[in-house]
């Protein structure tokens, strides 16, 4: 009877939910601390948060707070207790109760592709939205070949698009050492025998053979067609690059977001990073053309997303309106992004680590530590 | 660390860890205490949170060989 009335929802279906501001009623049954960390978000969600454990006996407490007319989405870690819980609502008589098939573990990692845009020599630049941690990596395609710029660790979504757009990888780009999730860019790299690139001064300790990114040197994808333009930003990391791709749209990895800028504390020397964080927010990115168009690597709330879920904004607009690029006083930056700074992300050493190929964790392990919000930004909380 | 009955819920997932310990407290008398063994990383959050919902007192934790173990007192 009950499996009849309870259904499961992927990750991508919510997502889609999400972007085409369809309401959604969540029922997250996590506990309250892993709740207040991190849960699912929307202009169209609306979401409360009962742990399972207070609903063993008795529904009451969650049946009060359900509209009986709407549906609902039982949400929790992996996916056994919301299963559990949307049951014995569909036993309480609730019609249109499903449950978030992996639960948070797969809103985590779900990869959203949208495209950004054509570009001039007959190529595609996507963007990838990895809605449930905040993370952003990109896909420039052109004549049958791909790079993708800070590639999440799900790499088998990257070569399912790839596939379905018969483009062969040829290179995988990290913006910086990545401390909120672990690179599929070395690993991807292998598997289509391309290059993987970082920026040197990141990558001193690192295990592994790589590219190194430089200034000048441009990066080609398909036949002569695409430039990607590093150019050296320091401040999140000391080899944070951005790209310049096509003149027209510049990736600024974890140096500049759309509503807020890098925190230069993940590698434990703020002090020392604060004032190369000034220099290329207030100095370098000054300037490059205000037409630029800003692609980040993250993003930090959900009213980030605009049409479609694309994430991005112009350079000249964000240096009016992101407060980031608007503290005057050199004192005052320098306190902004050192001090009262959000709670860093989860195992972030541990990410460093197994992105420096110091350690090899297995994909449960992997999985283990990327939960959890990305806090990238100065302005998360 | 002494106990009055012991749950072991190694290799069950969430829900079925809580579920068990909530049906062996039930069966304890107040001031008694229920150790849990659990493998479950997620159980470690939850437990917690149930003992602190419910009024229990968790008295101890500790992790061996992956396996997560918790002393909790019956309110």
């Amino acid at each position: 009877m009950t499996a009849r009335r309870t259904q499961k929802v992927s990750a991508k279906e919510v997502t889609k939910r999400i972007l085409n501001h369809e309401d959604l009623f969540i029922l997250d049954v996590r506990n309250e601390s892993d709740f207040s960390d991190w849960k699912i978000e929307g202009n169209s969600v609306e979401i409360i948060n009962i742990p399972y454990f207070d609903l063993l006996d008795d529904m009451r407490p969650a049946l009060d707070k359900i509209p009986a007319d709407k549906e609902i989405v039982v949400v929790c870690a992996k996916e056994g207790s919301s299963i559990f819980v949307a049951e014995q609502l569909a036993e309480a008589g609730l019609n249109h109760v499903s449950y978030l098939e992996g639960g948070m573990k797969s809103w985590s990692e779900h990869l959203e592709p949208v495209k950004v845009s054509d570009l001039s020599g007959g190529g595609e630049l996507y963007q990838f939205v990895r809605i449930g941690k905040g993370c952003l990596s990109y896909m420039v395609l052109s004549n049958g070949e791909a790079a993708i710029i800070d590639t999440s660790r799900m790499i088998d979504q990257y070569e399912q698009f790839m596939q379905e757009n018969s483009v062969k990888l040829v290179h995988t780009i990290d913006t910086h050492l990545h401390a909120d999730h672990i690179s599929g860019g070395r690993a991807l790299a292998q598997m289509y025998a391309a290059s993987y690139h970082l920026p040197p001064k990141d990558a001193q300790e690192v295990t592994f053979a790589y590219e190194e990114l430089a200034e000048g040197k441009d990066i080609t994808v398909g036949q002569e067609t695409i430039k990607v333009q590093p150019i050296y930003t320091p401040g999140h990391t000391i080899g944070s690059t951005s790209f310049i791709i096509d003149n027209t749209y510049i990736l600024t990895g974890d140096i500049l977001f759309i509503e807020s800028i890098g925190r230069p504390d993940l590698a434990g020397i703020a002090e020392d990073w604060a004032g190369d964080l000034r220099d290329t927010l207030y100095g370098r990115y000054k300037e490059l053309s205000e037409e630029l168009i800003v692609l980040p690597a993250h993003f930090g709330k959900i009213t980030e997303l605009g049409e479609g879920g694309l994430v991005s904004g112009r350079l000249g607009t964000l240096f009016s309106e992101n407060p980031g690029l608007n503290i005057e006083d050199e004192s005052e930056f320098r306190r902004t992004v050192t001090e009262s700074l959000p709670p860093q992300p989860h195992s972030y050493q541990e990410i460093r680590k197994a992105n420096r190929g110091e350690i090899t964790p297995n994909k449960e392990e992997q999985r283990e530590m990327e939960m959890g919000p990305n806090r990238c930004a100065v302005h998360d909380k | 660390m002494n106990s009055d009955k012991i749950v072991d819920a190694k290799g069950m997932a969430c829900p079925m860890p809580i579920v068990k310990t909530k049906k062996s407290m039930d069966e304890l008398r107040s001031g008694q205490v229920l150790e849990v063994h659990a493998t479950d990383k997620g159980a470690k959050n939850d437990l917690t949170a149930w003992a602190k919902s419910t009024g229990h007192e968790l008295l101890s934790t500790a992790e061996e060989n992956g396996v997560y173990k918790f002393w909790i007192k019956k309110a």
